[in-house]
């Protein structure tokens, strides 16, 4: 087993992930060049977050046009797994490997600390080791994640169990304050339909260890990596 | 040739820093303001390019690059022969 992260200029997540798996899992991985055409054989890509191209002219607008998405598209198309983290997500929305964009925080703040997210579909080789609503702390660092989608996709997304994670209370329940950057739906995950590329604003990396303060993003992490 | 691009969000699309400009302009004193949308331009230079390419090409560049059609539009004009 192998596992790749992608470095675009502007990525600062792309170590911290790179040790999320390596180290603190124990599994193989590697860091992938965006100027490259070669996946190196590994068995699940991670778009790491952070700030690739400086968000120029959108966030993640330009990486979608790195040399190595085109080989990332056609991993995705094979039914192989992808996970966006953050910008890694932003990414996913311009290559429309998952449906609808991002808008900026409703508050118009870049927002850095611990959220609470619940587990609306634990049925995808990305949450399988948590179960449903079970409500995770890991934290968010973004500008813009005010999740949008036109009405006819986001009733798309609502019933086809495509929404991964949702921004919640404590306690799980739902409310305008816990969605703190104003998504649609409380959005904060979402899963393409075939179930094999997932993107979502938290940072489960922050989260794999307990000096860290959370140990919740080894949920998600972990469920990918026993998919594999 | 060049043309400039002007990219806004749609209608249906929230534009809360344009918000925050007119409450500015309200706080100022600007009363007339009753609605304001903030966007982005791009002035291009195009060569070796005549109007009719350009109609062709502006607007694959704005739908595919410039503008995400998801949540934002375009409208774009000749500034220079």
């Amino acid at each position: 087993m192998k596992i790749g992260v992608v470095l675009f200029p502007g990525s600062n997540c792309d170590f911290d992930t790179i040790h999320a798996f390596k180290e603190v899992l124990g599994k193989p991985t590697v860091p992938l060049w965006h100027k490259d055409h070669d996946l190196q054989g590994v068995d699940a890509v991670i778009l790491p977050g952070g700030f690739s191209y400086g968000d120029y002219l959108r966030s993640g607008a330009i990486a979608r046009f790195s040399p190595l998405m085109q080989e990332v598209r056609e991993f995705a198309a094979k039914g192989r797994p992808v996970l966006g983290i953050c910008n890694g997500f932003q990414v996913l929305l311009e290559l429309e490997l998952l449906p609808g964009a991002m808008l900026r925080n409703k508050n118009l703040k870049f927002l850095c600390r611990h959220v609470s997210i619940k587990v609306e579909n634990e049925k995808t080789r990305f949450t399988r080791k948590a179960r449903k609503g079970q409500v995770l702390n890991i934290p968010i660092a973004h500008f813009d994640g005010n999740y949008y989608a036109p009405p006819e996709t986001l009733k798309a997304i609502e019933d086809g169990g495509q929404v991964a994670f949702r921004y919640c209370e404590p306690d799980g329940s739902l409310s305008e304050a816990s969605n703190v950057n104003g998504s649609l739906h409380s959005i904060a995950g979402l899963i393409n339909k075939a179930g094999n590329v997932c993107g979502l604003m938290p940072h489960p990396e922050r989260a794999s260890e307990k000096i860290l303060g959370s140990e919740d993003g080894r949920f998600i992490l972990e469920s990918l990596v026993e998919s594999l | 040739m060049k043309v400039r691009i002007l990219v806004s969000f749609k209608d249906s699309v929230l534009d809360p820093q344009g918000q925050t400009v007119r409450n500015a302009l309200h706080t100022l004193g600007y009363d007339a303001v009753q609605d304001l949308r903030q966007g982005k331009v791009f002035e291009v230079e195009l060569a070796g390019v005549d109007r009719a390419a350009a109609e062709k090409l502006v607007p694959e560049m704005a739908s595919k690059v410039l503008a995400n059609p998801i949540i934002e539009k375009y409208t774009w004009s000749v500034i220079e022969d």
